[in-house]
């Protein structure tokens, strides 16, 4: 049974179409990269998917689950979680503190007493990610933190509600080599454990290294799918990102 | 050699790891932070006994409030900027007024009541906008009172413009005080815990980033309905407090004046602190008594005390006076 | 009842329009628009009678000088807290609040405060009678509106207004100032609406309560219009132009007012960013 599937999926604004008949799936524990020029609907399908947009016409279907016209929230209970593009942490709380909120979902409540206390579980998924031990790193407000710390804190905000579906969104938008380096075997080891995770991306490089397969997107359509050799072969993507064909 | 001395924060041996974590030592050290706790309270309470009789009514109004400026900071703090506090105090000024006029009930029952429904029905009343963000919500929340005010008035419901008289008073003026303070600590305390505990931090949060909150699990919508719940139904126990207080209700309930003073509170005191709009109604409620007899001009002068705070002390006088507590040094 | 629709419209149009351009040019939310309207007035009524000024002088000056004051509000007061939208109205609204009480303090108030009209008598529309100040403002209404658009449109300021309402980042690097650019905007406003304030007072007397509803109306006309759009606040105006006059005229006189509120509640609930409004779905709900 496929993990999740999109099926037929079109979201307009007002005259613009966003999406266009947009459909794939994905199994389980696969990881999945999405590239596509700006503006072709990358971040459009995933708000349709974490129901944060409603499709004009469509359906998600998770676990076998119809999930489209679920709130958000409850989507998320039900193991999908996602980053977001634009970075905006809880400024005002400390950076542990981001962590007790997702902490604080049904989902997480339900999993287990055995968890023990939000305060020192989320220091310890911060501790996972990255986070210096024992500095006062973890205690600052996130309104301080730099740009890299603030992408990890994204994803430990995923790690944190156990979601199952990962949708990342442009994770390694702004980030350094380095730091992408650093946050490539995390990625590797959630997918290990077994998630079913979701990239989308611009560094083509570095996401072609762990995905399984790839989705191209251009102008609200999916043009092509498959593994990451074939894409790169594929006519119309070349033209769709660079405009022209390679001739080689 | 000589010894030279340098200025040290008191705080410096104290704080631990960041700001909000300390370690004490000493009951000096607990003095430190205790002492602003405490003070005002002390303050407050020696203030009613030593003031003359005019003065302990406008206390009893001031303290009536601050509770609608704390609650308007609360409620801001959670993203829920109102623009139309004086809708939730007349919720629960009619409902008092109502059912002792109406249904003769006695004051020991209608504050409860007026407050636990009060909140219900004003959040009934603005659920359909809770879906909204930012300036949209505000924009409803200033425009509903305003509404309700001219309905009532053109199909003299409840009263119409004269409003509903002769109810049932407080019993007497030390109980007034009394209560009125009590709930005003009760609110301040009790929100200042609410807000750091676990469970106050996804108000908080909602603030900054909502979907954020929405992707992690938690349904926005009903936080915002509690937010909006506790805030509403606080203001609702002022607007019956203020009913019983004076005996009767009408129109001026929705007054805007009502919805001005707990902005001009937290512009004053300071935002998003709690204990900030307390001082800036301190300050504004006795002065705008003292002004009483220049009739309207105290607007004028609530203004005027707004627009200078925003333009020159945005951050209000309350974190101003923390921070300078804070860094007060001491030579060692 | 058409014909007084139609003029009523064009009232609110021109009320909302000072509005209108100060949010659409610079996102300023002018709450103090109610109170330069009536201050526009009071001026104007000022050089009429106590200084003995003949009429279009008085109307000028007082013009030229709530533009300064718009100027001014926004060097000294708004300058320090762009972006920061609620200060910003706070801000703009305790400013208006300082001003209309100021005046209901000075007893601005009764008969005597008024305007008088441009020419008296009355012409017949239709089969309706109606005052010659009512179509003075009329026209003048059409002609500010077009004016107004060709400017936005079509000259070198008018296109550096609509950059700066877009992006005021963006607009620094092309050479525009934009705190230039807002502090004009402010200008231009307070400009209309005392021209407006001009047109319109002679129908009635000068008085404060007026500065209220005015900046209600306004707040009106442009949400339900869409806040960035002329047209919209043309179209809002004819909508609520109608609606009031209609509801006077078959309900109830007192319930006036209720209608701009209804009517924005309504769209709010709907479509927030207004008729006319650029659609942003995930600005607008969660």
């Amino acid at each position: 049974m496929e993990y999740l599937r999109v099926d037929s999926i079109t979201k307009t604004f007002g005259g613009v179409v966003a999406l266009n008949d947009v459909s794939f799936s994905i199994a389980e524990g696969a990881l999945l990269g999405i590239i596509g020029p700006n503006g072709c609907g990358k971040t459009t399908l995933v708000n349709v998917i974490t129901g944060f947009l409603k499709p004009n016409s469509g359906r998600v279907i998770y676990r076998g689950e119809n999930i489209t016209r679920l709130r958000p929230s409850k989507i998320a209970n039900k193991g999908v979680g996602r980053t977001f593009q634009m970075v905006k942490p809880f400024y005002r709380l400390p950076a542990y503190k981001n962590l007790v909120i997702p902490l604080s979902s049904p989902k997480v409540k339900e999993m287990g007493e055995h968890f023990g206390d939000k305060d020192s579980l989320a220091l310890d998924i911060l501790e996972d990610i990255g986070f210096e031990r024992d500095s006062r790193v973890p205690f600052q407000p996130a309104s301080v933190l730099p740009h890299g710390y603030l992408k990890r804190l994204e994803m430990a905000r995923v790690m944190a509600l156990q979601s199952d579906l990962i949708l990342f969104d442009e994770l390694y938008s702004g980030l350094s080599l380095a730091e992408v380096a650093s946050m490539t075997p995390l990625i590797q080891r959630l997918s290990s454990a077994g998630k079913t995770i979701i990239m989308i991306e611009h560094r083509l490089k570095e996401l072609f290294r762990i995905a399984d397969s790839v989705l191209v997107m251009d102008q609200g359509r999916v043009i092509a799918q498959g593994s990451s050799k074939a894409i790169m072969k594929n006519e119309e993507v070349q033209k769709a990102y660079l405009g022209i064909e390679l001739k080689r | 050699m000589k010894e030279r001395r340098r200025k040290e924060r008191i705080d410096r041996g104290i704080k631990a790891v960041t700001d909000d974590i300390y370690c004490l030592s000493s009951l000096r050290e607990i003095a430190y932070l205790v002492l602003p706790r405490v003070l005002p309270v002390i303050g407050l309470l020696l203030l009613i006994f030593l003031v003359p009789l005019y003065w302990k009514k406008v206390l009893v109004i001031t303290f009536i409030m601050a509770i609608m400026a704390i609650s308007w900071d609360f409620l801001s703090s959670c993203g829920l900027i109102s623009l139309g506090q004086a809708l939730f105090f007349a919720v629960g000024a009619y409902l008092a007024g109502g059912m002792n006029y109406y249904l003769g009930f006695p004051v020991y029952l209608t504050l409860p009541l007026a407050t636990l429904f009060g909140g219900a029905l004003s959040t009934m009343l603005i659920f359909p906008a809770l879906r909204l963000r930012g300036m949209y919500f505000s924009m409803i929340t200033l425009i509903i009172p305003l509404m309700l005010m001219r309905v009532v008035e053109a199909t003299k419901i409840f009263g119409g413009t004269e409003g509903l008289s002769a109810l049932s008073s407080l019993p007497g003026l030390y109980s007034s005080i009394g209560l009125s303070m009590l709930a005003l600590f009760a609110t301040l305390f009790g929100l200042r815990r609410l807000v750091a505990s676990d469970y106050g931090l996804i108000f908080v949060a909602l603030k900054d980033n909502d979907r954020a909150v929405e992707a992690s699990g938690l349904n926005t919508l009903w936080f915002k309905v509690q937010a909006i719940y506790i805030g509403s139904a606080i203001c609702a126990f002022c607007g019956a407090f203020m009913t019983h207080y004076y005996m009767n209700v009408g129109m001026s309930a929705f007054a805007l004046d009502l919805s001005i003073f707990p902005i001009a509170s937290c512009v004053v005191g300071g935002m998003g602190t709690l204990a900030g709009p307390l001082l800036g109604a301190l300050i504004l409620g006795p002065l705008s008594e003292a002004l009483r007899s220049f009739g309207t001009f105290r607007i004028v002068i609530y203004s005027a005390l707004m627009v200078v705070f925003i333009a020159g002390l945005p951050e209000g006088i309350f974190p101003y006076l923390r921070r300078k507590y804070e860094q007060t040094e001491r030579w060692i | 009842m058409l014909v007084y629709g139609f003029i009523n419209s064009l009232i609110l149009a021109l009320i909302a329009l000072g509005f209108s351009m100060t949010f659409g040019i610079s996102r300023v939310a002018n709450f103090a628009h109610g109170a330069f309207y009536v201050l526009g007035g009071l001026l104007t009524w000022l050089f009429l009678r106590k200084a003995g000024m003949p009429y279009f002088v008085a109307a000028i000056l007082a013009v030229l000088i709530m533009g300064i004051l718009g100027a001014l509000m926004y060097r000294f007061l708004l300058q320090r807290l762009r972006g920061l939208e609620l200060s910003e109205v706070i801000a703009t609204f305790a400013v208006g609040l300082m001003i209309l009480e100021l005046m209901r303090c000075f007893g601005v108030m009764g008969f005597q405060y008024r305007l008088p009209a441009f020419v008296r008598g009355s012409v017949s529309v239709f089969g309706t009678y109606v005052g010659i100040q009512r179509l003075i403002i009329v026209g003048a209404g059409l002609v500010l509106l077009i004016l107004l658009y060709l400017f936005v449109h079509h000259t070198k300021l008018g296109l550096a207004f609509r950059g700066v309402a877009q992006d005021d980042h963006t607009a620094y690097t092309v050479g525009i100032n934009p705190d230039k650019v807002s502090m004009l905007s402010l200008t231009l406003g307070a400009m209309i609406v005392s021209l407006a304030a001009i047109l319109i007072l002679p129908l009635g007397t000068i008085s404060v309560d007026d500065g209220y509803d005015i900046l209600l109306k306004s707040l009106a006309v442009c949400i339900i219009g869409g806040l960035e759009s002329t047209l919209g606040v043309l179209v809002a105006s004819f909508i609520l132009g109608y609606a009031e006059i209609l509801t006077v005229m078959y309900i109830s006189a007192s319930l006036s007012m209720v209608v701009p509120l209804l009517c924005m509640l309504i769209i709010l609930l709907i479509r927030p960013s207004g008729l006319f409004g650029k659609y942003k779905e995930l600005e607008e709900r969660i």
